[in-house]
């Protein structure tokens, strides 16, 4: 008897396993989307958010059923490589993502990543999304890469008006990071200022990335006493340090970056020294924000415990490449679809209220549409959360 | 001046502090502990989860900071060092092992504090301000303090403790210490501990002014490489005025060089490279003792 039962047993868990394994093949297709950015060290809150915000929407689209493109439903796989700032691992990233037959890759987060894997890329055909501003991706010859955000060279001039003319600010001082991406953002920043008739008193104090006590490296800066203070490029680990050295050294102007930030590391670390700090936010507001946004932010905390106003930006490349592969599905093996694709393409953007559409642009900046379009969303923090300062639009 | 001054004071009192548990661990076991970088990463991680989240007085805080790593220092030099030293004669093995332990504990970081920069309240509020000739927080003021006095501690009992005497002898000659009655295993055991505790302690102090993050272990590694070349390694006094030395290079750099972009670290590190071109041992020389 005992071993009848011993039997039925086996018997009922090779029946079980058999049956999920039919499940399992049965499933949908999968569609791999790469990631290849920083997500540890002083920038992981950049890559972090990108990749968080890709597993989010892969993990609700296939809950969902999957998404459809042409006569297939896909399951979506995001394949993840922490680069860890390192361009050199951001080519063996990039490898990794064609050796495993992926066409379409978010990332890098920093301007060196982006560059070094511009060769892999164009040679192995793969589109790629940086978060990295060099415009010498975007402009052709170069083609295959598309800019995931809003440049600094966008996105400073918007802020330099707004503080001249809303705070009366007429001097400005910049501190960047001896490091590539901060480097050309204060170049950036500083073309942009003098453009707009700001005095630039201070331009060539710089800080080695790994710094951990600002006071003495903007102590002559404040002697410069400048209206604006502008952090470019700045990480978000170093950005808390930076504001509460300048303040606790008695600096009262303004103090901004046109890179994203995080909200609880700005709390963490310099507490309410950082009210008044000025960056460019996540691209959606609470009067932007669509149902499906709110739902996304709301997946997304209960997957992670914690969210990231800079997801509201990060959401959107997957996004747009599933969207632009639904418009044409030849192009999911065939980037050259995919660009030839991009000039036309227009859908419904489901994130934002009203009749916004994910569309791609860059024409001015690039002469080419290279640039997914997004609100330039740019915040101010005050108490432990951002608020919206104002919401402007870039080509 | 008087600024420049100021900032080389306190950077040279935490510099120097984090000098001296590698420069110990040195002396006692003849290691470069690539480790002590991410050891310091540990400690302001737990005074950050300590202080910061559960709420518990800073002080109480440090101590848990110092404990830990003096736990997690006394087991790698029990289960990894100590074998290894043992069954190798060869110096790189013992190399290889930190440069293991280094990314191992990277990866332990990673998993149980995440990846993000992490800060705690300010112990104090306040900034001192001599007429905007010296500007200095008042928390600045308070760790600078709390590092020299922990170096005196320290430098009080490497001196006039028992244990202290035993390292010292064990740091300057293992067999005759050996000879002399010294537990060699127990004291290189509690020597590493007490290294792994002072990267610990200052990991927990500076937590308050720097914050803390998983990507800070390397780069304090090779700060603390540097204080150990200038002063001599292996030797206490070495450390302290490597960290001193260190911390007044930066300062004068950052005050007086900043026209010329950042080129304070590139002129430091020539003068290392010139330095030891005609003093290899270092300023204090030979090991300690």
């Amino acid at each position: 008897m005992q071993r009848k039962s011993l039997v039925k047993a086996a018997l009922t868990a090779l029946t079980l396993a058999v049956s999920y394994s039919t499940a399992v093949f049965a499933g949908n297709p999968v569609l791999k989307i790469g990631f290849v950015g920083v997500t540890s060290g002083p920038a992981a809150s950049w890559g972090i958010s990108n990749q968080r915000s890709m597993e989010t929407r892969a993990a609700w689209i296939n809950e969902t059923g999957g998404y459809t493109i042409g006569a297939t439903t896909y399951d979506i796989e995001i394949v993840s490589f922490d680069d860890q700032k390192d361009p050199k691992r951001a080519i063996a990233g990039m490898e990794k993502m064609v050796q495993q037959g992926i066409h379409y890759v978010v990332g890098p987060n920093v301007d060196d990543g982006a560059a070094a894997v511009r060769p892999v890329a164009e040679a192995k055909g793969v589109m790629y999304f940086p978060y990295a501003f060099p415009k010498s991706l975007y402009v052709a010859p170069a083609s295959n890469a598309i800019l995931g955000m809003v440049a600094n060279y966008q996105s400073g001039p918007a802020i330099y008006r707004y503080l001249m003319d809303e705070k009366n600010v007429k001097t400005v001082a910049f501190v960047a990071a001896n490091e590539s991406d901060p480097l050309s953002q204060r170049i950036g920043g500083i073309a942009a200022a003098e453009a707009l008739g700001m005095k630039v008193v201070s331009s060539n104090v710089t800080y080695q990335v790994d710094t951990t006590d600002f006071t003495p490296v903007l102590t002559p800066v404040m002697r410069t006493r400048p209206d604006l203070l502008v952090l470019s490029g700045v990480s978000p680990a170093n950005a808390p340090q930076l504001i509460r050295s300048a303040r606790e050294l008695g600096f009262e102007g303004v103090i901004s970056t046109e890179t994203a930030q995080d909200a609880g590391v700005l709390a963490e670390g310099a507490g309410d020294l950082a009210n008044g700090f000025i960056s460019v936010g996540g691209a959606s507001t609470p009067a932007l924000a669509s149902p499906m946004m709110k739902e996304f932010v709301a997946r997304y905390t209960e997957m992670f415990g914690e969210y990231n106003d800079e997801s509201n930006t990060k959401v959107y490349a997957l996004e747009y490449i599933l969207e632009t592969l639904k418009a044409d599905p030849a192009a999911i093996n065939d980037v050259e679809s995919f660009k030839a694709t991009m000039d036309v393409f227009e859908a419904p953007n489901p994130y934002m209220n009203g009749d916004a559409t994910l569309r791609y642009v860059g024409i001015s900046s690039f002469g080419q549409r290279r640039q997914i379009s997004i609100p330039l969303v740019v915040n101010v923090y005050q108490d432990g959360v951002f608020e919206t300062l104002f919401v402007g639009e870039v080509d | 001046m008087e600024q420049i001054l100021a900032n080389g004071v306190y950077l040279g009192s935490q510099y120097a502090m984090i000098a001296l548990g590698l420069t110990l661990i040195f002396a006692l076991m003849n290691v470069l502990n690539f480790a002590h970088g991410q050891m310091y990463v540990i400690g302001g991680f737990v005074t950050y989860t300590v202080y910061g989240q559960w709420g518990v007085p800073f002080i109480l805080a440090l101590v848990m900071s110092c404990i830990t790593l003096a736990i997690i220092g006394a087991l790698i030099e029990r289960f990894l060092f100590a074998p290894v030293i043992k069954g190798s004669a060869r110096e790189e093995s013992t190399m290889l092992l930190a440069a293991g332990i280094a990314f191992f504990l990277d990866a332990v970081i990673l998993l149980v504090f995440g990846e993000k920069q992490r800060g705690v309240p300010k112990i104090i509020d306040g900034v001192f301000n001599y007429d905007f000739l010296i500007i200095m927080p008042y928390d600045r003021i308070l760790i600078c303090v709390l590092a020299i006095l922990s170096i005196v501690s320290f430098i009080g009992l490497m001196q006039y403790t028992k244990t202290g005497r035993a390292l010292r002898a064990l740091a300057q000659d293992r067999t005759a210490a050996q000879l002399m009655g010294v537990n060699v295993d127990r004291h290189s055991m509690i020597g590493f501990a007490f290294g792994a505790m002072l990267a610990g302690l200052v990991g927990g102090l500076l937590v308050t002014i720097t914050g803390v993050n998983l990507g800070m272990g390397g780069p304090t590694s090779i700060k603390a490489f540097m204080m150990v070349m200038i002063g001599g390694a292996g030797v206490i006094s070495g450390a302290i005025w490597g960290g001193i030395i260190l911390g007044f290079m930066e300062a004068i750099g950052l005050a007086l060089l900043y026209e010329y972009g950042d080129i304070t670290y590139l002129l430091i590190f020539l003068s290392l490279m010139i330095f030891l071109a005609f003093r290899p041992q270092g300023l204090m020389g030979k090991p300690w003792g």
